[in-house]
């Protein structure tokens, strides 16, 4: 067990939160001192904090974290959805600076200082998820450095709003590489918006082969691999910003080729299904959310992270398009297929990680569809 | 799947008398229960014994039964009702265990009763803890090395193939009763007998033990299409060997990561589904390996609403017997809402942005020579719960809320500074336990010394470590000096300003001043279930020190009722029952209602009974701050038993209104001289008495007063530390002991009146007019406390003479004391004449037994009149009387094997249940009044 320092009472250093909308929330500096911008969201989990925070489609996010402690049980080697943080920044009520996890590796406040994250803590986050679910996605800095409210507000003018922002290059691998066993029977290419690393897992515990392509990977490199099946990525961003991946996308779903969609590349290949995506108010993140399964009627509790949803309406309009899953809490889309093809996709997080394992039976399904196919 | 529409007419059984183990949280489901039933159009009738509980009254069932759980009392129901359905599941193992009885003796089929929300096969392979742990093998479930022994030989063999420490537990029984944790042969040849001895089927399992580990329950919810969520994570405090009913928990759970949160998920849906096909409620703990490995195991489910399912709908807001109800009679979770957000699903995982914590209240005082450890028997009597917005604010409002003469964690002067005893409590583990941890690491025990003892995750140690760190930064400053930065970190870390001025040096009433100066004030926040992701509209809140405050008082003109705190002997589940009817009645007046209570078990803090609800603790600097924000009419004290009445002098001080009877008159009643002048006055009899505030005035006044005697401090409820002693050796020593406890209380001694018989009277008064509700003659003789001794409503053998004594009496002391509400008095019956012993003008113990029996709600009456919204007159009594109603007072003795059933002045029964007989021959009466003098002692 990792000896656990000993207790001393430091003084921590001041730090400012400061809302697009000028709102501005005093505490205490988390992790590294500097500066950070992004959009604010918040994520209600209660568990999972570096899986959250490794989770490349929070990229460009500054994160709240509803629970009231942060960083109890360290951080682990091996809980990670990537290779380092990439939220943006972390807004918390208490941020740990000791665990008490035998397997951990570090304290969470040691990660952030060694990749540079920048998080404040000891602010009334009730207060700012009240106000943000009330005014709804906006843009936020963190500093530990400057002070000047006006200053920060300033700087935050600069950043860029979300909607119409493409991410996923920021995030996404510049080479294609394997994963898993090369002998296995099935070959999976997955389009890697920002792949959470327990999407790779789930596919290959499966029996699956994978290659993981860049997202501006060529049609005729994917072809080339011979892929028995498409896994399309989560990752972060805006999907109406990302006109190139749907053409790509279109092909795929003509070819006949089984497609399988998650989050972000739910949202891809419904634009290529010629589906709406807008962005909502305030975005679904937590691992609690629920979700109705329309052709079993059975309900799992879903992790879920996007800021962007694809329109009901429209799928509801689409004749070709079946609406499967839906979300309980506000009757949005939750999960679609394309009727007579082995094409379907769904909002949330079914590799969870952070959350419940009940949506796993997806893989299962795409598995049987790429196997099915292959025959 | 939508509702059954064929169920018009259910039958919920309650959980019977609160003895330890199972307690008032039964209530709390029973009654949540059966709302939610009528809610739906179906008609309740309910069975329970225990007249004290709010499920047993007409506001909650349609028909009540307040007759023994037994088979007959249920033939009788089910042949004067046409019964659909039977929902045994919120009457803990009672009333599962009468289910399966009935179930075998064929009765419900031969009624044609449906059984929901269990199935019989679920129970029975929970609690045979061989076929469960077969199941759990074949489902590839991990548990404890376990085996079963249905004789003491085998159980000899388990042992040696196991080595020591190893638990007993006895199969089929509740609360832990019969289990042990043992380390030496020797004990364990002992504890296997009575083991064996307990279990109904004469069955014991031996595992072997998992010390250290640490200790998880979840809460689970499955509707009839086999969707399961979990509720809420608990992580105990304690780790394995202590029963988690006497564990400190904490939910969320603090310690887990989301890996192996997510397996024990998996593992407990698994369960669940494995044991049967059933929609409901269900509980289930693990064990997590303290290591590397993160192992987990599984140590028991139980298919029904448990004491921990109480108190995790407390601390998410998920309404889970509500709910468990709904799924019992055919909706899914996804057609139902939230009950807290209303507009989003009830298929859902609550997320809390605060920290709840329990910890239990225990008695160990009334049970003299009692074994103090803790261990896998539960042996507290009830429980308070503190919500902040950190652990540590949370830990520190549970310690505040306990009743225990402490103002929280430490920082009040009543700390232990014996090395040897502190290390000695670390690793035996019994109600102080906590705060010797505080005290060890305060006075510089190593960290790890207490880890190592204590085996609690670091994580929690640190966090008293930091705690200690504060204290020693605030202790270097005066009043004077305290930045507004430190003061505010110890109100967010839950310091009380008494803790603040204690390590200051300085006044409470400073602190408080100061940090009103420096607007560091409380707000409130809202308990909602999401974390604030949707808007709520459930007024469920609790205080903290932040930067929004989420309660917006409203201009109506409110009251405020103040619960009774935690449990425990002579402070239960009446008061409940009493806050209960008290807030629906200032609704019916057209006030609005604020329950202030910090009791999870309780129905009066349930977001739906009051129009608002701070779950806090009933401590002075809370209740003060919440007044302040809400400014109500005034403040209802007397429904919340001695915990809210002792709190009239300082409301009256700060000039907040005390609804009906005022505090000078509460303190005339308290005050045994005064009140004596008030009864010779009158020209009523009291027994020769006198006050004392040492041992040697004491053993002076004896002199005058002649032995035997009664000593008792002034101002207790429950008889506590009351004694009768026949000499002056007995009367110096137990002076000497009350003093110790309580410092500077002054001490009754009354001439005690030998052989007397006891009765008392419960009466509204307005000031003008007064009723008396009911007089109920005690079946012991005097010498035994109310509370222990069978009581018979109405008197069976007092004449004329003494009656109209009573009633004179009564009537002139009510209207002498100035009472505005209820009174109880006390009387002791001698030669025909009838002394008075006490006046308690507040709602007694004895007021829901009387309603139950008459069928009037006398609270509702009374409240009205504390209010001044009604006078005595205005009121059409209409007693149902028939027969005679004997209280049964139930005891909790077999708990503590080692402990001797004695009653005396200080009451130790745990719960009580009621007994209707048509006439005086009846076979129940006729022996309960031969065995009369059978366990006095003094």
């Amino acid at each position: 067990m990792s000896e656990i320092p000993f207790f001393v009472p430091m003084e921590k250093t001041k730090a400012l939160l400061v809302l697009e909308d000028g709102a501005s929330f005093e505490g205490s500096a988390a992790g590294a001192v500097g500066t950070a911008f992004g959009e604010i969201a918040f994520n209600t989990g209660m568990t999972g904090y570096q899986e959250i925070f490794t989770d490349p489609s929070y990229f460009g996010q500054i994160l709240l974290m509803t629970p009231s402690h942060i960083g109890n049980y360290g951080v682990h080697d091996e809980e990670v959805e990537s290779d380092g943080l990439k939220i943006s920044g972390l807004v918390c009520k208490k941020f740990s600076d000791i665990f008490s996890r035998p397997s951990g590796s570090s304290s969470l406040g040691d990660l952030f200082e060694k990749q540079g994250m920048v998080g404040i803590s000891d602010v009334d986050t009730r207060a700012i998820v009240r106000h943000i679910r009330d005014k709804g996605a906006m843009n936020a800095i963190i500093s530990s450095k400057d002070h000047s409210v006006d200053s920060l507000l300033a700087r935050l003018k600069e950043v860029p709003s979300m909607e119409g922002l493409e991410l996923s290059s920021k995030v996404c691998t510049k080479e294609a590489y394997n994963f898993g066993d090369e002998n296995a029977e099935l070959r999976i290419a997955v389009m890697d918006y920002g792949v959470k690393r327990n999407i790779l897992r789930c596919l290959s515990d499966r029996g699956a082969f994978l290659k993981v392509f860049p997202m501006d990977a060529s049609l005729e490199e994917i072809r080339s691999w011979k892929p028995d099946g498409i896994m399309l990525s989560n990752g972060p961003g805006d999907p109406a910003a990302m006109s190139a991946q749907v053409t790509e996308v279109k092909s795929f779903v003509e070819s006949g080729i089984p497609v399988f969609g998650i989050c972000l590349g739910h949202q891809i290949l419904s634009q290529a299904l010629g589906l709406k995506t807008y962005k909502m108010h305030n975005g679904h993140r937590g691992v609690n959310h629920p979700v109705q399964n329309l052709l079993t009627g059975r309900c799992e509790v879903t992790s879920q992270n996007h800021g962007f949803v694809v329109d009901m309406e429209a799928v509801k309009n689409n004749a070709d398009v079946e609406l499967t899953h839906v979300h309980l809490n506000d009757n949005t889309v939750a999960g679609i297929r394309l009727k007579g093809k082995p094409v379907f996709s769904v909002q949330y997080h079914p590799e969870s990680s952070a959350g419940p394992n009940d949506s796993r039976y997806l893989f299962d399904e795409f598995i049987t569809n790429v196997r099915n196919n292959k025959v | 799947m939508p509702k059954d529409t064929s169920i018009k007419r259910v039958l919920i059984i309650g959980s019977g008398p609160i003895v330890i183990g199972q307690a008032c949280e039964f209530d709390y489901s029973g009654s949540q229960a059966a709302r939610s039933m009528k809610e739906e159009g179906i008609e309740v009738v309910l069975i329970n014994s225990n007249p004290a509980t709010i499920m047993t009254d007409p506001v909650t069932a349609d028909k009540v039964y307040l007759l023994p759980l037994e088979p007959a009392s249920i033939e009788k129901i089910l042949s004067e009702n046409d019964i659909d359905v039977v929902l045994p599941t919120m009457g803990g193992q009672t009333a599962l265990n009468l289910a399966i009885t009935c179930e075998e003796m064929g009765i419900w089929e031969e009624h044609g009763v449906r059984m929901v929300g269990v199935d019989v096969a679920a129970i029975n392979v929970t609690e045979n803890r061989q076929e469960f742990r077969e199941l759990m093998d074949e489902i590839g479930i991990p548990m404890a090395p376990q085996k079963t022994a249905k004789s003491f030989l085998e159980g000899k063999e388990v042992a040696q193939e196991f080595g020591f420490p190893l638990c007993i537990r006895a199969s089929f029984t509740l609360g832990g009763a019969g289990a042990s944790l043992v380390h030496t042969a020797p004990e364990f040849d002992a504890l296997l007998t009575r083991g064996l001895h307990q279990s109904p089927i004469h069955e014991v399992m031996i595992d072997k033990a998992l010390m250290g580990w640490k200790e998880f329950e979840l809460e689970l919810l499955r509707d009839a299409n086999d969707n399961v969520i979990i509720i809420c994570s608990i992580e105990n405090f304690d780790p394995m060997g202590i029963h988690t009913g006497d564990s400190i928990t904490v939910a969320p759970a603090m310690t887990l990561s989301d890996t192996a949160y997510q397996r024990m998920r998996d593992m407990a849906i698994k369960m669940m589904r494995s044991i049967g096909d059933f929609a409901g409620g269900c509980n289930v703990q693990f064990a997590v390996s303290p290591d590397e490995a993160e192992d987990i195991i599984a140590i028991e489910i139980n298919p029904r609403v448990s004491r921990s399912s109480a108190l995790a709908s407390k601390a998410t807001g998920y309404p889970i017997a509500k709910i468990a109800s709904k799924l019992a009679i055919g909706y899914t979770l996804d057609e139902l809402d939230n009950q807290i957000t209303k507009n989003t699903s009830a298929y859902f995982e609550p997320t809390l942005d605060y920290v709840i914590v329990k910890i239990p209240r225990w008695n160990f005082n009334k049970f003299q020579d009692s074994d103090r450890r803790l261990g896998l028997q539960m042996k507290s009597v009830g429980e308070a719960m503190g919500i902040g917005r950190c652990f540590q604010e949370a830990l520190q409002k549970a310690c505040q809320s306990l009743e225990i003469n402490r103002n929280g964690l430490g920082a009040d002067g009543k700390e232990l500074t014996d090395q040897d005893q502190i290390l000695h409590s670390l690793a035996n583990a019994s109600w102080n336990r906590l705060f010797h941890i505080y005290d060890g690491l305060k006075m510089g025990i190593p960290f790890k010394t207490v880890q190592q003892a204590t085996r609690i995750d670091p994580w929690f140690l640190k966090q008293i470590e930091e705690l200690i760190a504060l204290e020693r930064k605030i202790e270097k400053h005066s009043l004077d000096s305290l930045s507004k930065d430190l003061l505010y970190e110890a109100k967010q870390k839950g310091y009380a300003d008494r803790q603040i001025a204690h390590l200051l040096r300085c006044l409470e009433s400073e602190v408080y001043s100061k940090r009103a100066d420096m607007g560091i004030k409380r707000v409130y926040k809202l308990v909602d279930t999401c974390a604030a992701e949707f808007e709520a509209k459930t007024p469920y809140y609790y205080s903290t020190f932040e930067l929004e405050n989420e309660s917006i008082p409203s201009n109506n003109k409110k009251i405020v009722v103040l619960g009774s705190g935690p449990n425990r002997i002579g402070q239960g589940i009446e008061f409940d029952y009493c806050c209960v009817h008290g807030v629906l009645a200032a609704k019916e007046c057209g006030y609005e209602t604020i329950m202030i209570n910090c009791n999870p078990e309780t129905v009066s803090t349930d977001f739906d009974i009051s129009d608002k609800l701070y779950f806090e603790p009933v401590f002075w600097e809370h209740i003060y701050d919440i007044i302040l924000h809400e400014n109500p009419v005034g403040v209802i004290v007397q429904l919340g038993g001695q915990t809210a009445l002792k709190l009239a002098e300082k409301l009256s001080r700060y000039g907040i209104k005390v609804m009906g009877t005022t505090y000078e008159s509460l303190d005339l009643a308290e005050d045994r001289g005064s009140f004596s002048t008030l009864l010779k006055e009158n020209g009523i009899p009291y027994p020769d008495f006198g006050v004392v505030e040492n041992a040697e005035q004491a053993v002076t006044l004896s002199k005058d007063l002649g032995f035997p005697l009664l000593v008792r401090p002034s101002y207790v409820l429950g008889g506590q530390k009351m004694k009768i002693v026949i000499n002056e050796q007995e009367l110096e020593h137990h002076v000497v002991d009350i003093l110790q406890d309580m410092p500077n209380n002054q001490i009754l001694l009354d001439h005690f009146l030998d052989g007397a018989i006891e009765a008392e009277a419960d009466a509204i008064c307005d000031g003008k007019d007064v009723y008396i509700i009911g007089v109920m003659q005690h079946i012991e003789p005097a010498g035994i406390h109310s509370g222990d001794s069978y009581a018979v409503l109405p008197p069976y053998n007092l004449g004329d003479f003494v009656m109209t004594q009573i009633e004179d009496h009564t009537k002139k002391i009510a209207i002498e004391l100035g009472t505005v509400g209820l009174i109880n008095i006390q009387f002791a019956i001698k030669d025909e004449k009838v002394y008075v012993i006490e006046a308690n003008p507040r709602a007694s113990r004895t007021v829901p037994f009387i309603a139950k029996s008459y069928q009037e709600p006398y609270v509702n009456y009374a409240t009205k009149v504390m209010l001044g919204e009604a006078k005595v007159k205005d009121f059409d009594f209409k007693p149902v009387k028939k027969g005679y109603a004997i209280k049964i007072p139930v005891f909790s003795f077999d708990k503590f094997p080692e402990v001797n059933k004695e009653l005396g002045p200080e009451m130790k029964s745990t719960g009580e249940a009621i007994f209707f007989i048509d006439n005086l021959r009846d076979p129940m009466f006729t022996k309960i009044y031969s065995e009369r003098n059978l366990y006095l002692s003094r």
